[in-house]
């Protein structure tokens, strides 16, 4: 089952190299890894998404936990939480297809970001399954390039994760 | 008050009550060099970089203190990761310091440049890149704190060359403030009192003792929680000493070369109460077979450690010193002890059937010095109050099986990462920490030469460490399972000896002697023994001696292959 972790952690140098350096040793399965500043100029937030049985879960929870550098971690699976990511889509645009490509943007509520002559760059901010779905039907228009970042996640509510 | 970085480290340490360093001496930490020769610091040039890092670990296992090594950038820090990686895996506290190249420097491949700090984050608890001088302080005081508190381990201080050199108004840190760091002390004492249930039920108990009890120093609380309940118990390679091996109710080393009754027990049991173990695959055999019979307690500081590969029922987190204590109060207040260990009968009864059916034992071969009579000897002289320290491999195993271990911290081996080389420097250290004990470092000739620089360290020290080297002139235990699973093809396993090291040991300064024949053996050693500096004695055994019991890779413990007598 797939778990998604808010990892509280310094914001110093080196830590996320720890942290994927972690990952890939003990050998977790990591979907994604997703990591910005915070409301506070100290802390860096990573969300991490992982494919994991309750015991493994435990393992990765607890190894991560042992960094020095990592503050705290917080699973949001279960919880009422938003979860979000952002692609940035680079589709085939002619003269012909263009019309039908913003009514397809139009229906994902997506934006067009960018137009040349032959492209279009599209930004869709949604769930992984919604972003999937984009993905799919430019398809046949001819994607040039995909760029997404990762599932961040948030939960709701007044309570912070670091207080979870 | 006002000092360069360089001073600013040496006055750490002095804060840190640092006895000794060990290291080498380069360019990145020439100017932390000359520090230490104006304050007169003590240090302990080795030969070699791993030679120091092997030491200072010998020096904290036999201590209990971090051991302290400081080495230059590049190869002078890479030379130490193998013996980084062997203190990381056995949780032993070491602050290593290695100078950088300068900070303008970094990220060119300058020269003597390498990133340690990248390098050794994953075999390091905790690790640091100080570019600024006024981290200096912090920092240390901070690594000094990882490495010793919680589950203790190596923490790397890589310190930018010019950072040596900038000034600082030194104040040292009363306290550490680390958000992402409070090791744990004090876990839930409910999960004592449904333990304890389960111990009042138990019929057939065991308890599983490691490294753990060694490095938290609570053999005591281990040996009343055994008086108290009577309960049987096996160690793990890094438990021997915690019980003294004479005790009625130690059944020995548990695992790959562990005793018949351990590995029975540990088939039986109904109830394993693991005590600062990892649950390591040498001690487990088949995993999904291990303890089948089973309730599994395991006691851990580390929360990473539970279920890590070995299902916990039970899990009592917390500081050993916390949960023992603990668990000793609720045995003397809450059981029986008298109907306990009524009930223990049938149990011990079983337990010893199986030590007097099996013990570990061996054939002696007419005109051949024996490995095992060697280590035998070598009990009985020190009646078992010696500091062993090995090597890996044979000599190791055969150290753990028939030397009897009296006290805790006695018993100085690379049991996870097994490190070969790892004995002669390390026992060099445990000397250092410890001058009036009797270190006895127990190697072979493999292991031997891969450090044996080390030898002009002791004699130049004049530390009186005595080097016991079972020369059987092959790589013995991957000769024996060359012999064992490999048809004997002995595929450069053959060391064949032409080195004398009887010589080698007297070229670099140590009296080398040579024991050929079995009845030279007790005078050579009672010698040896009584000698007041170093010496180095060269047993001359045979090179098919096999190491037995042995439970093959992959098997069941109750698979284990006898040999012996």
């Amino acid at each position: 089952m797939k778990h998604t972790l808010a990892v509280l952690v310094e914001n110093r140098p080196g830590v996320l190299t720890h942290i994927s350096g972690l990952i890939s040793r003990r050998a977790f399965n990591i979907e994604s890894i997703a990591a910005g500043y915070t409301e506070e100029a100290d802390t860096t937030r990573i969300t991490v998404v992982v494919e994991a049985d309750e015991i493994e879960l435990e393992q990765v929870v607890n190894q991560l936990s042992k960094l020095v550098d990592v503050i705290k971690i917080t699973d949001l699976t279960g919880m009422d939480a938003i979860h979000r990511e952002l692609a940035l889509i680079k589709v085939k645009a002619s003269v012909e297809t263009r019309s039908d490509i913003v009514d397809i943007v139009d229906i994902f509520r997506a934006k067009i970001v960018d137009v040349n002559r032959e492209t279009m760059v599209i930004e869709l901010t949604g769930e992984e399954t919604k972003i999937d779905a984009l993905c799919e039907v430019l398809h046949d228009y001819g994607i040039i390039e995909i760029v997404r970042t990762g599932k961040i996640a948030l939960s709701r509510g007044p309570i912070p994760a670091k207080e979870l | 008050m006002r000092m360069t970085g360089a001073q600013a480290v040496v006055e750490s340490l002095k804060k840190e009550s640092v006895e000794i360093i060990f290291g080498y001496p380069g360019g990145a930490v020439l100017t932390l060099y000359d520090a230490l020769y104006e304050s007169e610091y003590p240090h302990i040039l080795t030969r070699h970089e791993q030679g120091a890092i092997h030491a200072a670990d010998g020096y904290a296992r036999a201590t209990g203190k971090p051991g302290v090594v400081m080495a230059t950038s590049g190869p002078g820090a890479t030379n130490l990761v193998t013996g980084i990686a062997t203190a990381y895996m056995d949780s032993i506290p070491l602050v290593i310091i290695t100078g950088q190249v300068a900070v303008s420097l970094i990220g060119r491949d300058s020269f003597q440049e390498a990133d340690i700090r990248g390098i050794t984050t994953p075999i390091t608890k905790h690790n640091y890149l100080v570019k600024k001088v006024d981290e200096l302080p912090k920092v240390l005081k901070e690594a000094f704190h990882i490495a010793t508190t919680g589950r203790p381990g190596p923490v790397v201080v890589d310190i930018a060359k010019d950072v040596f050199a900038a000034e600082i108004d030194f104040y040292y840190p009363e306290k550490v403030e680390l958000r992402g760091y409070h090791p744990l002390y004090e876990g839930d004492e409910g999960v004592l009192e449904r333990l304890a249930v389960e111990m009042e039920k138990a019929r057939k108990p065991l308890l599983f003792v490691g490294g753990g009890v060694n490095l938290s120093d609570t053999a005591p609380e281990v040996r009343a929680l055994v008086e108290l309940t009577g309960f049987p118990l096996i160690t793990s390679l890094m438990g021997l000493g915690a019980v003294s091996d004479d005790h009625p109710l130690n059944f020995g080393l548990v695992g790959m070369h562990g005793t018949y009754a351990a590995n029975m027990a540990t088939t039986e049991c109904d109830l394993l109460i693991g005590i600062g173990v990892r649950f390591d695959d040498r001690v487990t055999g088949l995993l999904e077979q291990f303890a089948p019979k089973a309730k599994v307690v395991h006691f851990d500081i580390d929360a990473a450690e539970i279920n890590k590969n070995v299902r916990t029922d039970i899990r009592v987190l917390g500081h050993l010193k916390w949960s023992l204590s603990k668990l000793v109060d609720i045995s003397r207040d809450k059981f029986d002890c008298e109907a306990m260990q009524e009930q223990m009968r049938p149990w011990l009864g079983q337990l010893n059937e199986w030590r007097s059916e099996n013990p570990l034992s061996y054939e002696a071969r007419a005109g051949q010095v024996m490995p095992q009579a060697v280590i035998e000897i070598v009990d009985e002289l020190t009646q078992g109050d010696a500091v062993i320290v090995t090597d890996v491999g044979q000599n190791q195993m055969w150290a753990a099986q028939f030397y009897h271990f009296k006290n805790p911290r006695s018993w100085l081996t690379s049991g996870g990462l097994g490190t070969m080389g790892y004995g002669l420097p390390a026992g060099l250290g445990a000397q250092v920490g410890c001058p009036n004990k009797k270190v006895v470092v127990i190697t072979g000739d493999g292991g031997l030469m891969m450090n044996c620089q080390e030898l002009d360290t002791v004699a130049k020290f004049n530390l009186p460490v005595k080097i016991m080297v079972l020369n059987n002139q092959v790589l013995g235990m991957v000769a024996q399972w060359q012999r064992m699973f490999y048809g004997g093809r002995y595929a450069h396993t053959n060391m064949e000896g032409r080195t004398d090291l009887v010589k080698l040991a007297e070229a670099m300064g140590v009296p080398g002697m040579r024991v050929t024949q079995p009845d030279e053996v007790r005078r050579t050693l009672q010698e040896a023994l009584a000698m007041p500096g170093p010496v180095l004695v060269d047993f001359r055994i045979p090179s098919d001696e096999d190491v037995m019991p042995m439970v093959p890779g992959g098997a069941r413990l109750d698979q284990m292959v006898m040999g012996g007598k």
